[in-house]
């Protein structure tokens, strides 16, 4: 532990550690551009630099590790003058168009220079120009800003790992950008805007929307994936005009997927802002009132097995809990939080991610079944990465189940159950990987359970995990990766039939038999609705997506920007966000409907405001009593060893742009299901 | 002696006769009140009038919709909003000051870095209704074009201070 002296203030650091670190560590604020706690160190800009004892000239703190006895001043004239000479030369062909550029009020450049800039430029020569670059529907470049801090082209190369981007030519002609004309296919490319510490790389779907200084911030939990990312709501009165990251180091570090950031803009397409009815086979507008009557006037004196729920996958906690009181209330058992139909529920440790996001950088073996981590959790996908970068590709990696690029080293073993019968019976090599592992982990995705032999599958997983030691003392290598949101939260919730009380495939077999004739969409637009014809369908939800289609009547609720709620994601992290705007129109959040409509049955649910449901919560599940801290399960025997099928494992995520009725509203999301999926489709073809 | 003195000024209207006779002083003095509305007074090219926003010589607006002016706005009597327009400039497609909520500070045309928004000579703009006063782009742009060449003479004039 090297101990040096900052500004005649006495700082011990860990070994390694940068003096940058050791300024920060002493309190001392040292501006940078290149250096980024997340990405390797360059050492290019030169803004860090501080004076050194027994030192020649200044040295850049970013990239001189700290040492024992040294003697850093970060505010001697000496240092001014150096930070002041670096300033000039970075401004020297930096364009002055400060008042056009999207970074404005938020440019790292912009604010040095209050600092470290000089009023007026000495310099008389023609600035340079650079020929921009096409990086796709989603990063917007004017590269002639750029000032090569070569953040983005560390990111590509280290965090998304698509090493799309390079620097080439030298000195002032030094242009970054792709090395051939082609866009970021990364689901991160999005965070290179916020990387990028000038207005080089902006965010083309929000280009001249509006100035940082407008927009009210809220904190809030991403529902386009199960991973729970932390993000802030920037809205401008009644519009969300951008998502952007929290730092949460145990979820989503400070990265958030292009979907999260992006899917927002289908929030402004396709809402329903008022109840309708179905009148003659015709929606019609129709008044609360009128719309809880005609509910009333079909469900009172029905038997509760003839009801049934299914919510559906971005969900918030409470309008789950007061749906399933309600349903309660009328004597159904018959609600399911799992739309697909797959096979996860019983023991809490057989349906979340045991090992949590930041237990994967303890791991030292993965075995990924039926899951294309990639596309159905980015963010997970990059730590991931992460651990194999850290491991210098020691962390092996293998993937049973489709073909699917990870950006890291891995062994592919196959493509279903019977890959997964052989590593449990050793036949396969990578077992021996398992086998010679510390810490082993398997993380089992939808495409391995929503089957109908799923519990075997879960079986034959657990099995796995047994046998290769992953749960052992503290470390719990067995992992279920959700893609909804709300999955988690309505199976912590008991959102699952009760005694007698069906599932989802045999609710839609139900309905579409007659034996079931109410059903309550609780914003789940993914079961087949051609089932639902003869049923009488009550869609409560956002998005005029394809079960409001099938509705009789439509109870407009609010979007996830547009409610307090809370979520779950699948470590089993109970998270709370909070309202950015008002719900449209006629729209109410969810839960106080589920409350309304209970009173107009003349089953008043018992509670008044959000913090009675909360408390209800907290009664089904002790998860909701201990927020953002993801609660340990207990290992516990789960799953029904049986007969799997032999087809492949299949990703229920087919298209990582769109996903959800907000995502498949969104125009961005269409175009960069246009630049990338069609690509990768052509390219398959080729 | 005061007693008498007062006494035979009253009598003699002293007063009355002081103070005609700076009337008619001031009957032959040139005069200082104008004709309004038809002379005016001078104005300082400083002065802060009427808002307009100009164009370039070659009819492009100014107006770059960078949003400082709506920024310092001290009344926040400004709006705007912006998009790409189909070159992919940066420009605006609504600009509306409030002149009821305007105080006159000159801040935006402070704020202002390319001296697109300019508060004019113009100060007769008294209007019949309330709405009147809500000016929009049009309105500010048709202001500039008809007081372009002042608006150019006075920011000349004031350049040199600058």
């Amino acid at each position: 532990m090297p101990k040096l002296t900052v500004d005649g203030i006495e700082v011990e650091v860990e070994a390694g550690a940068t003096v940058l670190q050791a300024c920060e560590e002493a309190g001392k604020e040292i501006p940078r551009f290149c250096y980024h706690e997340r990405l390797s160190i360059a050492g290019n800009c030169r803004m860090c630099l501080v004076e050194m004892e027994r030192a020649p000239k200044p040295v850049a703190s970013c990239a001189m590790p700290a040492a024992d006895g040294m003697v850093i001043k970060t505010d001697s004239d000496l240092v001014k003058k150096a930070r002041n000479g670096v300033m000039e030369f970075l401004l020297i062909n930096h364009p002055l168009d400060c008042p056009i550029c999207d970074q404005g009020g938020e440019c790292d450049l912009q604010d040095q220079a209050m600092a470290y800039g000089f009023d007026s430029s000495r310099y008389a020569e023609k600035k340079r120009a650079v020929k921009d670059k096409e990086l796709g529907p989603i990063v917007k470049t004017i590269m002639t800003r750029c000032i090569h801090c070569t953040r983005c082209v560390r990111f590509s190369e280290e965090v998304a790992g698509v090493g799309t981007m390079g620097a080439v030519y030298r000195g002032e002609d030094t242009e970054v950008g792709p090395y051939i004309e082609a866009s970021i296919n990364s689901e991160l490319s999005g965070n290179l805007i916020d990387l990028c510490p000038v207005g080089a790389l902006t965010s083309k779907p929000y280009a001249f929307t509006a100035r940082p200084w407008e927009l009210k911030k809220t904190d809030s939990i991403d529902v386009m994936d199960a991973v729970g990312s932390n993000i802030r709501i920037d809205a401008r009165s009644s519009e969300v005009l951008r998502v952007l990251p929290r730092i949460n180091e145990d979820v989503n570090e400070e990265w958030i997927s292009d979907k999260t950031r992006y899917a927002i803009d289908g929030l402004k397409r396709q809402r329903l802002d008022r109840p309708y009815v179905r009148v003659d086979g015709k929606l019609v507008p129709a008044s609360w009132d009128e719309a809880f009557a005609a509910i009333k006037a079909k469900v009172s004196g029905l038997d509760g097995k003839k009801i049934a729920a299914i919510a559906g996958d971005t969900v918030d906690c409470e309008s789950m809990t007061a749906l399933k009181d309600l349903m309660g209330s009328l004597g159904s058992a018959n609600i399911d939080c799992r739309q697909d139909g797959s096979k996860v529920g019983g023991p809490r440790s057989s349906y979340i991610f045991n090992t949590t996001i930041a237990g994967i950088e303890e791991a030292d073996a993965c075995l990924i079944v039926g899951a294309n981590v990639r596309a159905e959790a980015p963010i997970i996908n990059s730590r991931l990465r992460k651990r194999w970068r850290a491991t210098n590709g020691d962390f092996r990696v293998g993937i049973i189940g489709e073909k699917w690029d990870p950006t890291y080293k891995n062994d592919y073993l196959g493509a279903g159950p019977e890959t997964l019968a052989e590593i449990l019976d050793g036949k396969n090599d990578f077992a021996k990987v398992l086998k010679a592992a510390d810490k082993p982990m398997i993380i089992v995705g939808m495409g391995a359970l929503n089957r109908e032999d799923g519990d075997a599958v879960l079986a034959a997983t657990r099995a796995i995990a047994e046998k290769f030691g992953m749960v052992a003392g503290e470390w719990n290598g067995f992992n279920v990766l959700h893609t909804a949101a709300s999955r988690v939260g309505g199976l912590d919730l008991g959102f699952v039939p009760g005694e007698g009380g069906l599932a989802t495939n045999d609710i839609l077999d139900g309905a579409a038999k007659g034996a079931v004739e109410v059903v309550y969409l609780l914003s789940a637009d993914e079961v087949d609705m051609s089932k639902l014809e003869k049923a009488f369908v009550i869609y409560q939800g956002a998005m005029g997506d394809a079960g409001a289609q099938a509705a009789d009547v439509i109870l407009p609720g609010a979007a996830y920007t547009e409610k307090n709620g809370t979520y779950v994601n699948t470590e089993g992290r109970a998270q709370q966000g909070w309202r950015a705007v008002f719900p449209r129109g006629d729209a109410r959040e969810d839960w106080a409907i589920v409350r309304a409509l209970s009173g107009a049955l003349d089953k008043t649910l018992p509670y008044n405001n959000i913090d009675a449901v909360r408390a209800r919560m907290v009664e089904l599940s002790p998860t909701f009593a201990s927020l953002n801290v993801p609660t340990k399960a207990e290992w516990t025997d789960f799953g029904k060893a049986g007969e799997m099928k032999s087809d492949g494992f299949m990703s229920p995520v087919r298209n990582f742009y769109m996903t959800d009725p907000i995502s498949r509203a969104s125009v961005t999301m269409a175009k960069c299901t246009e630049a990338f999926v069609k690509d990768t489709a052509a390219e398959k073809v080729a | 002696m005061s007693f008498i003195d007062r006494t035979a000024r009253s009598f003699l209207l002293a007063e009355l006769v002081s103070g005609m006779a700076l009337t008619l002083k001031y009957m032959f003095k040139p005069k200082v009140t104008l004709n309004y509305p038809y002379e005016k007074g001078p104005l300082s090219p400083r002065f802060r009038g009427e808002h307009a926003l100009r164009r370039y010589p070659n009819g492009e607006e100014r107006c770059i919709a960078c949003k400082l002016c709506e920024a310092i706005c001290p009344a926040q009597a400004i709006t705007i909003e912006v998009e790409p327009r189909d070159d992919g400039s940066r420009r605006t497609t609504r600009y509306d000051i409030d002149m009821t909520k305007c105080i006159y500070c000159g801040f935006c045309e402070e704020a202002c870095p390319v001296d697109a928004i300019v508060e004019g000579p113009n100060f007769e703009f008294a209007t019949e209704n309330r709405e009147e006063l809500l000016y929009d782009k049009d309105k500010l742009l048709e202001n500039g074009e008809r007081w372009e060449a002042e608006l150019a003479a006075r920011l000349e004039a004031d350049a040199p201070y600058r």
